[in-house]
């Protein structure tokens, strides 16, 4: 029953997607290179996110700390 | 006071000022003894005499971002498909010009023709369905089915039954097949046949034709009134007679093409307020009497306004009360189209001139068509005499073309008798009552629900946004497998942000149809997420109900 429930909402958020960028419209093979484009996009995302994020949040903070905390001559 | 609904020659004597006063004094009195209680609390008490609420809610902001995105996807493929056409790699099904044209001015690259190729045809199932019955609150439908993505169709055979029809004007039901109702059309069809072979100024004037001009005008209550056989070129003919080159036309954003083309072939100029708008109109009139013609400052012939009754993209009411004082003020000529209002609103059903308890001698050229409310086909022009008599001789429409034909002049002769009392009974005061009953239930229930729908309270016609495009065709598609049919509409004929699905509420539907149809589009609003409205009623409006119908009559 859990399942059928988590497979029909995961099939609704699939519509919804489908609804919202007008691919619904779309013939099969357009919908096949639409999803491919975006997936390739989405996972591009990701992957900067993940290469680059974590560096620069560590960057920031160093840099936040050293203008309020670092007077007392610190050297990072 | 006697029973309120009292009916006599066919005029209702009931105030409707009860239900806007006990929501202000908080008094309940049930049997309508409001006279001494008509002066309170009424903001706009001098010109309207009940209130005026219409609903044009914005969507939020990521609906408006999402619909450009989705037009945006398919604009893309749009052009990836033009593409593949214009260089061999997919078969063409379009329109193109010949060989020997390639040179020649193009005829299909404007993007009218590139959204119909691209994004009309994807979801054209939608539309031009045949219907293999009379349009009445059910219909039977001519199932089709397509092969190649909507370029070509072909019928299965089959008919689906029954299905209910919230997309025909049927606003009061005559649109029936029953017998006992048809008996004297079908008299007149034994009498008369079936053609007229001639223009009203010929042999084309029946006597049939005299019994239904007079009949629309004791119903409209003015002197005189005329009958086309088309409603459209009702408007595009008589227009170009009224008005010609030095005449002003003040014509509202929203009006239908067909004042819109009778305003453009008289030649006058035309200038556009916006919407309902009551101070853009009178800005233009300050302006059209301060400055006069464009070149030699000379007055203007003749000012007239052009508005509709009902806006049938909108649900709108025109705002009859201040665009009569705007037209007596600065002496212009008011022009008023009751395609969808005559009949559909007002407590006799004679249109918003009833509606708001003016008298029709404030308009000036009242128009109305019998497609709608009478379930027949035709225009009407009406007013004083002197207009109509002049129409009868200068309008294009009596000189060249064909006048209505007799059992269509008998169905609207019937269904206006029956409106009026005049066949004895109380059946047309019943419609008229059941229709604004459903009218009012209908428009509630949606709002409650949460979904964003356009226009005044009282108006038949009940948009609802859809906005995003990918909708609309689901949309469409999911109610008629639920066997519900309903209109659905996009881009030319609304702006491109805003597409809707419009309904027509009828007096004939039941209650049960219209609860089947709202427990459809609860469910479907919830699976397509169409529920935008931030300002939804409640969330148990079955609580609700019971105090409601008290106050309603």
């Amino acid at each position: 029953m859990d399942v059928k429930q988590v497979k029909d909402y995961l099939y609704w958020l699939y519509y919804q997607y489908l609804l919202i960028t007008c691919s619904y419209v779309l013939e099969p093979w357009e919908q096949s290179m639409f999803h491919t484009i975006t997936v390739t996009v989405f996972a591009m995302v990701l992957y900067t996110a993940y290469v680059f994020v974590p560096i620069h949040l560590r960057l920031a903070f160093q840099f936040f700390s050293q203008i309020f905390g670092g007077q007392p001559g610190s050297t990072v | 006071m006697a029973n309120p609904s009292a009916v006599c020659n066919g005029h209702l004597h009931h105030h409707h000022q009860k239900q806007n006063n006990l929501l202000k004094s908080g008094i309940y009195k049930k049997n309508g003894i409001t006279k001494g209680m008509k002066k309170n609390g009424i903001s706009n008490g001098t010109l309207y005499k009940k209130t005026f609420i219409e609903h044009f809610e914005q969507a939020p902001m990521y609906v408006a971002v999402l619909t450009f995105l989705g037009f945006g996807v398919g604009t893309v493929f749009g052009y990836l498909r033009d593409f593949m056409r214009a260089w061999g790699l997919e078969k063409r099904n379009v329109a193109t010009e010949r060989e020997q044209q390639k040179d020649f001015v193009p005829l299909y690259q404007d993007f009218e023709n590139f959204y119909t190729r691209n994004l009309y045809m994807r979801i054209r199932d939608n539309w031009n369905r045949p219907i293999c019955s009379v349009p009445g609150p059910q219909f039977d439908l001519m199932e089709r089915v397509t092969d190649d993505y909507n370029w070509t169709f072909r019928f299965t055979g089959r008919t689906i039954k029954n299905v209910i029809n919230m997309g025909s004007y049927n606003y009061l039901g005559f649109a029936e097949t029953d017998v006992n109702a048809l008996k004297t059309v079908t008299i007149e069809l034994q009498k008369y046949g079936t053609g007229i072979c001639s223009t009203r100024q010929e042999m084309g004037t029946l006597d049939k034709h005299v019994e239904l001009e007079q009949l629309v005008a004791k119903f409209l209550g003015v002197e005189d009134a005329m009958v086309f056989g088309m409603g459209f070129a009702t408007n595009s003919m008589n227009i170009p007679a009224l008005v010609g080159k030095g005449c002003l036309i003040l014509s509202d954003e929203l009006n239908h093409t067909s004042l819109v083309l009778g305003a453009r072939l008289s030649g006058a100029t035309i200038r556009i307020f916006k919407h309902n708008n009551m101070q853009s109109l009178e800005k233009l009139l300050r302006e059209a009497i301060i400055y006069g013609q464009p070149r030699s400052r000379r007055a203007w012939r003749k000012i007239i306004i052009l508005v509709e009754g009902i806006y049938s993209m909108e649900g709108s009411i025109v705002r009859l009360p201040e665009i009569v004082s705007l037209k007596r003020k600065y002496k212009a000529y008011l022009y008023l189209d009751e395609a969808h209002s005559i009949g559909a609103v007002g407590a006799t059903g004679r249109g918003v001139v009833e509606y708001f308890g003016m008298s029709p001698d404030d308009v000036d050229v009242l128009m109305g068509t019998f497609t709608k409310s009478f379930g027949a086909a035709g225009g009407y022009i009406a007013g004083k005499k002197d207009l109509v008599d002049f129409l009868r001789t200068h309008s294009h429409s009596a000189v060249y073309a064909t006048s209505m034909c007799p059992p269509v002049a008998e169905q609207i002769i019937r269904a206006m008798k029956c409106l009026m009392g005049l066949d004895g009974t109380t059946q047309g005061l019943q419609r008229v009552r059941q229709l604004g009953k459903n009218t009012r239930y209908f428009r509630r229930r949606l709002h409650e629900m949460g979904f964003i729908i356009y226009g005044n309270d009282d108006s038949p016609v009940v948009p609802l946004l859809l906005y995003m495009p990918g909708k609309i065709g689901a949309f469409a598609r999911r109610m008629l497998e639920k066997n519900i049919g309903v209109v659905v509409v996009g881009f030319p004929a609304t702006p491109i942000t805003e597409s809707r699905a419009r309904f027509c509420v009828s007096a004939a539907h039941t209650r049960e149809m219209l609860d089947t149809v709202l427990n459809a589009l609860d469910e479907l609003g919830d699976f397509l997420h169409l529920k935008y409205s931030r300002y939804s009623k409640s969330s148990h409006p079955e609580l609700y109900e019971e105090t409601r119908l008290e106050l309603e009559d």
